[in-house]
């Protein structure tokens, strides 16, 4: 379902040096399939999820969804792309405090071209719990709530992929695995991947599948520092 | 969910900053409505004015504003006078007879056609004689045809709420006999049967001692007539220092001893004022016909008079004064509704570093730039339109609330759902581009947001 080739990025430092942040010549995930990656902070976690999301681009390389090349599209192709097949949760849950959570889920499905019934946000929050919630603001809501809506809300436009950075990071212990066991329960009834990102143990061993970004992805091993002409 | 709704939840979270730019247009177009509104009612009043049912005014020599101020809005003093037998010359040979027999006195040539008679084919003359006061409001001395004859407005008759017009003579009353327009008999307090006395040369100036019964009560016609007390123009001619005297061939001044009024023994005496005793302020003549300019430039030539066109010196007030006055103002309330879209911009502008990451969260959902674009703008527009509309409801609210004073004093009626200028349409599409204008910024900002750094 999804495949990376020789994906190449790199930044500019403020020193002027080109700092290579990604190598990474093979990555698959199947249908379906749930996969943690692991990485030091800083590693390139998020810049991967990054690009695979389309919000920045690759310097080069080929990233493929459903046989579909990605990194050809233009900006507002890879948006709609997103919107229509990819599910993003944040570390912060960013939901936006002006709309309540069902708005907040339904903010999902806005800017899909698919049209879903209305009714699909009140499921989803069903489904994680929420169903007496559905009209509070973030505000109003406890932390484990809030990251329980903010997976609903990446579900809410039936993506094939939902990429998830460091889902637990906010959230208390007791909570954690509880998030987890949601985002795992609800992509498998949904037939959704998962490529969650995390530095912890302890979440990585829920998964059957853990790929370390130390290990797939080379620029890691020898960072080139080149100064810019 | 769609843009709009997304605009509007976002005004409504910021209800306090929403808010006051939203006051902010809203003062400004209520502003530009009751400029609109004002300039409306002054338009309409100087239009319901200048159809005043004749032609043309003629009178002595001098200036043709101060004629027609003093004959159509009873402002200003009188221009010199001129003697009643040149208001007869306007009449055909059986009604200049008949005018003689009626009055009596020195009158060469009685039966012959007046010298302007044949452009008045099917037209008619109506004298007036003014300098007096009623209280603080005009006296016009007038023959009955002034309300028989006349039509104000849209060629509308004149009516009565009381009473009747006066008539030549009366036998209650002889020739003593007044109505007066609406505002006079509201704020004088007057009613049929009431006496009224002219001041002499000013208000407030030495009463004479007749007075006149007042027969009738005007509708209120939206014209200077609401503020005029008419009197029958015999009775005037009766007053003391109405006759007009002999004068010096040379000097033209005064012959003392010479403006005596006839004797009368009783308040109802048939006695009449000689017409080589007269004279007349102001004579309204109406045409039939393209005969207007043809007697508008013979009078013209005379040494002594002049003919007006009443309509051509309010159109041309209108023109030069009160459309400067209006595009003026107008010009300093817009002022005031493009300092209201700078708050807009500004207000809007610095919500935008608040909402980075809401935008950068909208674009990882899958908002393109154009969507997140759009809902500023949408944002914007809904500010200028919304405050727009409170304005609107607010400057047209204060119409209806003054109708009370602005009804009696101009006559003109405002309804709160009343255009009352062909400008105020432009408003709404104003407002819509303004909107569009301010929230440019704001909207490049949000387009340029870059959702990696934000999130």
């Amino acid at each position: 379902m999804l495949e990376i080739r020789d994906l190449l990025k790199s930044y500019t430092e403020p020193s002027g040096n080109r700092l290579l942040i990604l190598d990474i010549p093979q990555l698959n995930i199947a249908q379906g399939e749930q996969v943690v990656l692991r990485g030091e902070s800083g590693g390139g976690k998020t810049t991967l999820l990054h690009i695979i999301s389309g919000i920045v681009t690759a310097d080069s390389g080929s990233i493929r969804l459903d046989g579909t090349e990605l990194t050809a599209f233009s900006e507002s192709r890879r948006d709609r792309i997103r919107a229509d097949k990819m599910g993003y949760v944040f570390q912060s849950f960013n939901l936006l405090p002006a709309f309540t959570a069902l708005e907040n889920v339904r903010l999902g499905m806005t800017f899909a071209r698919k049209k879903l019934s209305a009714e699909r946000g009140k499921e989803l929050l069903s489904k994680v719990g929420l169903a007496d919630r559905m009209h509070y603001r973030p505000s109003q809501l406890s932390v484990g709530q809030q990251q329980r809506v903010a997976v609903a809300r990446a579900l809410a436009n039936k993506p094939r992929l939902l990429l998830a950075d460091e889902p637990t990071a906010n959230v208390d212990p007791a909570n954690q695995k509880r998030i987890i066991d949601l985002i795992k329960e609800v992509c498998r009834d949904e037939l959704v991947a998962i490529l969650l990102v995390t530095h912890s143990d302890e979440i990585a061993g829920q998964f059957e599948r853990v790929e370390r970004l130390e290990q797939i992805n080379r620029a890691f091993a020898d960072r080139i520092v080149t100064p810019d002409p | 969910m769609n843009l709009f709704s997304i605009a509007i939840r976002n005004l409504t979270y910021r209800k306090l900053p929403t808010a006051l730019t939203m006051l902010s247009m809203a003062l400004g177009v209520a502003l530009v409505v009751l400029v609109l509104t004002i300039s409306g009612v002054i338009e309409r009043t100087f239009e319901r004015t200048s159809n005043v049912g004749y032609n043309l005014i003629v009178g002595a020599k001098g200036s043709d504003i101060q004629l027609t101020f003093n004959t159509v809005f009873f402002l200003s003093q009188p221009v010199e006078n001129v003697k009643y037998s040149y208001y007869m010359e306007y009449l055909p040979g059986d009604q200049r007879q008949k005018e003689y027999q009626r009055i009596g006195g020195d009158l060469p040539e009685p039966d012959r056609n007046g010298l302007y008679s044949f452009f008045m084919k099917g037209g008619f003359a109506i004298p007036l004689c003014m300098g007096d006061y009623v209280g603080s409001f005009r006296c016009i001395g007038t023959t009955p045809d002034y309300f028989n004859l006349l039509k104000h407005g849209d060629d509308l008759d004149y009516r009565f709420s009381k009473g009747r017009n006066f008539v030549d003579y009366s036998d209650d009353n002889g020739y003593f006999e007044a109505v007066v327009g609406s505002q006079v008999a509201y704020e004088m307090n007057l009613d049929i049967g009431s006496e009224i006395f002219a001041s002499h040369g000013a208000a407030g100036g030495a009463q004479h001692n007749d007075g006149f019964r007042v027969v009738g009560i005007l509708e209120p016609t939206g014209t200077p007539n609401d503020r005029g007390a008419f009197i029958n123009i015999e009775g005037f001619y009766l007053l003391e220092g109405h006759v007009a005297p002999d004068r010096d061939e040379r000097s033209g001044t005064e012959v003392k001893g010479t403006a005596n009024a006839p004797e009368r023994d009783t308040r109802l005496s048939k006695t009449r004022l000689p017409i080589d005793r007269r004279e007349v302020t102001a004579i309204l003549v109406k045409l039939e016909g393209p005969r207007g300019i043809g007697l508008q430039q013979s009078v013209n030539k005379t040494a002594f008079a002049q003919a007006v066109s009443p309509i051509s010196v309010i159109s041309g007030l209108l023109v030069f004064f009160v459309s400067p006055i209006k595009w003026a103002l107008l010009a300093i309330t817009s002022l005031v509704c493009l300092v209201s879209a700078i708050s807009i911009l500004v207000g809007i502008y610095n919500s935008m570093s608040e909402r980075k990451r809401d935008i950068a969260v909208m674009r990882a959902l899958g908002a393109s730039r154009d969507h997140i674009t759009s809902i500023i703008l949408v944002e914007s527009v809904l500010i200028a339109v919304g405050g727009g509309a409170i304005g609107w409801i607010a400057g047209h609210a204060v119409g209806p609330l003054s109708n009370t004073w602005t009804e009696r004093a101009t006559g003109v009626r405002i309804n709160f759902f009343s255009i009352n200028s062909v400008q105020e349409p432009f408003i709404v599409p104003g407002l819509i581009v303004i909107g569009i204008l301010a929230g440019i910024i704001p909207a490049l900002s949000a387009y340029r947001t870059s959702v990696a750094k934000s999130l």
